[in-house]
């Protein structure tokens, strides 16, 4: 795609670290930075005090030293989980799970993609038998990544026995990896939420599930973090997959997701285009955050 | 959740050692501008606006008119409340028709936002006002977003335009274009077109979206928003204003627990009004955008008009009238308990009309363990019971208990809670209907009580207290103000969830007699918001 702004806070930080000293104005452009990168008020305040302490023990006036420890502070504090994605089990099982219009289903697509490409077998069920149109949605992604599709075999179909019949598909035919979307709910639906409970609790009955994957919307703000505690709560969330973050949205609120909570973020989705999904470095992902 | 606090704690946290100053000295104000400015950053409003805003709300905080002021914490939620009400854009303002028909609605806005599921919503609603609609299926890039709104459409029951299949085939703006000969060869009335999900920073795309504008000339460009949506907000609207020029907004996904701060950046930055609110994953789950009601959501002061509007929607004028001559006379069956219960369930989720309330917010985690099927259980109970157990509970004795348990897949001990809050709820409506005040026990008085906890140690009576206690204030407010004793208000109290479908059957009955109006809320909000 031509001309797009990356997305990242240099923007906001360059004029920030040009300066010759570090003054009022630096930390409050900083903190502006922050909260506008949806870090969220409390991290920020965090981040801003540990580095204003720093700057003072190191009794550094340099704006090149504040801007390497922001980079060194932001990738420690990322880089305290693992991010691996285990799919050791044969099928590995993954439930892939969200809010509504997050890209679930696209994150599926470019996952079986992704996973294709290190010649793993993948089938994906298409158990978001809610939305209209989503599993013709699900079954043109899978076609395009060249994985099986398990359909459910009536409108409307429990979502459930689709989860089933997928994990029994990919038993019967040797698959490695079955990947099964799901509707998306909203965090605050009860019923909705104890679907997603019954969903996992019918798959274990043919097989330990071995990754279930939150995905959230870059664009989010301090709400994802509601979602991921109700989400790890009903479904058992191992990981995260932060999408549309080719837009102009920072996520700085899967900082405090990830320190809350204790759930890694696993993967990366940067684009409509069948390869823009990425493993999650923290090193790589600060870089492009702060530039 | 307990990670946010909401603003009226906040404040009522800050003003605590207060009460007893009758000024603001400018150091409190500040304080306050303070929590102020991190619950608005909470609830996910632009930086820059808060800025702006809390500029506002201290130099107002500081003039005359909080110094007079009883309560200045009252006054100050007060002052927040009129100016976020002020950025949103005050009045709830109308979709324009074109005065030559076909009214043409283009719909853009960021992935997942929801545009083709409110494209027939939208669709729906006018239908419901005897426009015809056409539905122009303008996402050619979404894999199968035509095929969906086909769907939506036949669920909408409204006609669509799609001659192209889509996923990557075909031209937008030719569709676009196309469409509205269509419309006017067949007649349709407005034509609603739904357009690919764009990002801002997508050049190309944007460049699409202004192109389709152009070729439809459209009456209302409108840009739909996820009330999720974080600090992005600014950005995005900038790009789509720059780029398309919407004339209004549409916020989706508002039945989460988001506080919608996005909608307050968007009004804010581009000067644009939300004209709807969708709520919810039906298609009749959309309304029309109350700025005041907005602005409530946001200080977490409740959503009393809504939950107003649902309730005089989900009850029946005739049953109440009939229900409270039943309270009178003492012949209040079970079989009324349920007809009441499932009354209100009909009125949409009970977690969604508590969650209205004021200072809901504070009571999350009750909300959250509140069990909807609980009133499921009670359900099965009472329809366990023979029609002679129904109308008279007195012959419930040992051995019946243990067929309904048996019957219904409960415990004797579940049967007897039911009877026993059944009783109570009667005993206290008839001394409520003959206008009397009832005892509530571990109640008190219930005068400015708020939720701070310390009552109803039980879960079970927690439910009913918690819930029902601010529906019954409500319902009396009501009274007050139409002048009449409620039947139901001293329901809610009862303990059972149905006991919070009296207090909301009460209300309801009340509120057609002229209503609480909008000052009287207004008061109550603020007493409510301490």
């Amino acid at each position: 795609m031509a001309e797009r702004t990356p997305w990242s806070l240099s923007g906001a930080l360059r004029g920030m670290f040009a300066k010759r000293t570090i003054d009022q104005d630096t930390w409050d452009d900083l903190e502006t930075a922050l909260i506008t990168g949806d870090f969220g008020i409390d991290v920020t305040d965090e981040i801003v005090g540990d580095l204003r302490s720093k700057v003072a023990r190191y009794n550094t006036t340099d704006p090149k030293d504040l801007q390497r420890m922001l980079r060194e502070t932001l990738e420690e504090r990322f880089s305290k989980l693992d991010s691996t994605l285990k799919l050791t089990e044969r099928p590995a099982i993954v439930l892939v799970v969200g809010v509504n219009g997050v890209g679930k289903t696209t994150t599926i697509g470019k996952f079986a993609k992704f996973l294709a490409n290190y010649n793993r077998t993948v089938v994906v069920g298409a158990a978001d038998t809610f939305r209209a149109a989503a599993v013709e949605q699900v079954a043109t992604w899978a076609e395009r990544a060249g994985a099986h599709i398990v359909r459910p075999q009536q409108e409307g179909q429990d979502p459930a026995s689709v989860a089933f019949q997928t994990v029994e598909y990919a038993k019967r035919n040797n698959i490695e990896i079955a990947i099964i979307d799901t509707a998306g709910r909203l965090q605050t639906k009860g019923g909705l939420m104890d679907e997603l409970t019954k969903i996992r609790r019918v798959i274990e009955k043919q097989a330990p599930v071995s990754e279930v994957l939150l995905v959230l919307d870059a664009t989010t703000g301090q709400n994802g973090l509601l979602q991921a505690e109700a989400f790890i709560e009903h479904a058992g969330v191992t990981g995260l997959v932060l999408t549309k973050l080719d837009g102009s949205a920072k996520a700085g609120f899967v900082l405090a997701v990830q320190e809350r909570t204790g759930i890694p973020i696993k993967l990366i989705g940067q684009g409509e285009g069948i390869n823009d999904l990425t493993g999650f470095t923290p090193h790589v992902f600060v870089q492009n955050l702060i530039g | 959740m307990a990670t946010f606090g909401n603003l009226s704690d906040r404040l009522a946290e800050t003003f605590r050692n207060l009460r007893t100053k009758g000024k603001l000295s400018p150091a409190d104000v500040d304080t306050t501008v303070r929590e102020i400015r991190r619950a608005l950053l909470d609830a996910d409003v632009a930086l820059e606006v808060v800025k702006d805003f809390t500029g506002k709300v201290r130099e107002r905080a500081l003039g005359d008119e909080v110094n007079k002021a009883l309560n200045p914490a009252q006054q100050v939620v007060q002052i927040v409340n009129e100016e976020l009400i002020a950025i949103l854009g005050g009045e709830a303002r109308k979709i324009q028709f074109a005065k030559k028909p076909p009214t043409i609605i283009m719909l853009a806005g960021l992935q997942g936002a929801g545009k083709t599921t409110l494209a027939g919503k939208l669709a729906k609603w006018l239908a419901k006002q005897q426009h015809t609609p056409l539905l122009v299926a303008a996402d050619l890039q979404r894999p199968n977003a035509v095929q969906q709104l086909q769907v939506v459409a036949g669920q909408a029951g409204v006609a669509v335009y799609a001659p192209e299949p889509g996923n990557g085939v075909g031209n937008p703006v030719t569709v676009a274009r196309d469409s509205i000969k269509w419309a006017i060869d067949k007649q349709y009335d407005v034509v609603i077109v739904d357009t690919a999900g764009r990002l801002g920073v997508d050049a190309d795309m944007m460049k699409q979206a202004a192109d389709i504008r152009k070729a439809v000339q459209p009456d209302e460009v409108l840009f739909v928003i996820d009330a999720m949506i974080g600090q992005d907000a600014v950005a995005t609207a900038k790009a789509f204003q720059d780029g398309v020029d919407f004339t209004g907004v549409v916020l989706t996904k508002l039945d989460g627990d988001a506080r919608g701060g996005a909608a307050l950046s968007v009004a804010s930055v581009t000067g644009r009004p939300i004209i709807f609110a969708s709520t919810g994953e039906s298609l009749d789950d959309f309304e029309p955008f109350h700025p005041d009601r907005m602005a409530s959501r946001i200080l977490d002061l409740g959503d009393i008009l809504t939950l107003i509007e649902q309730a005089q929607g989900a009850f029946d004028e005739e049953e109440a009238a009939k229900v409270a001559e039943k309270f009178r006379t003492d012949s209040f069956t079970l079989d009324d308990f349920l007809g009441q219960m499932q009354q209100l369930r009909g009125a949409g989720s009970l977690k969604k009309m508590i969650g209205m309330l004021p200072g809901a917010g504070a009571m999350k985690e009750q909300l959250n363990n509140f069990d909807e099927r609980e009133i499921v259980r009670t359900e099965a109970i009472i329809q366990s019971m023979t029609k002679a157990e129904r109308t008279n509970p007195k012959l419930l004795n040992g051995s019946r208990r243990v067929r309904i348990a048996r019957g219904s897949g409960m415990t004797v001990t579940d049967v007897n809670q039911l009877v026993q809050r059944f009783e109570q709820a009667s005993k206290m409506m008839k001394t409520v209907a003959k206008g009397g005040v009832p005892q509530i026990p571990g109640m008190g008085p219930m005068v400015g009580a708020g939720f701070a906890g310390g009552r109803g140690k039980k879960v079970q009576a927690k439910k009913g207290s918690k819930s029902g206690n601010p529906a019954k204030r409500a319902a009396q407010n009501a009274a007050i103000a139409s002048g009449e004793k409620l039947p139901g208000a001293g329901g809610a109290e009862a303990g059972a969830p149905a006991g919070s479908g009296f207090g909301l059957g009460g209300g309801r009955g009340s509120a057609p007699a002229g209503g609480p109006s909008e000052k009287e809320l207004e008061s109550l909000q603020k007493f409510l918001g301490r």
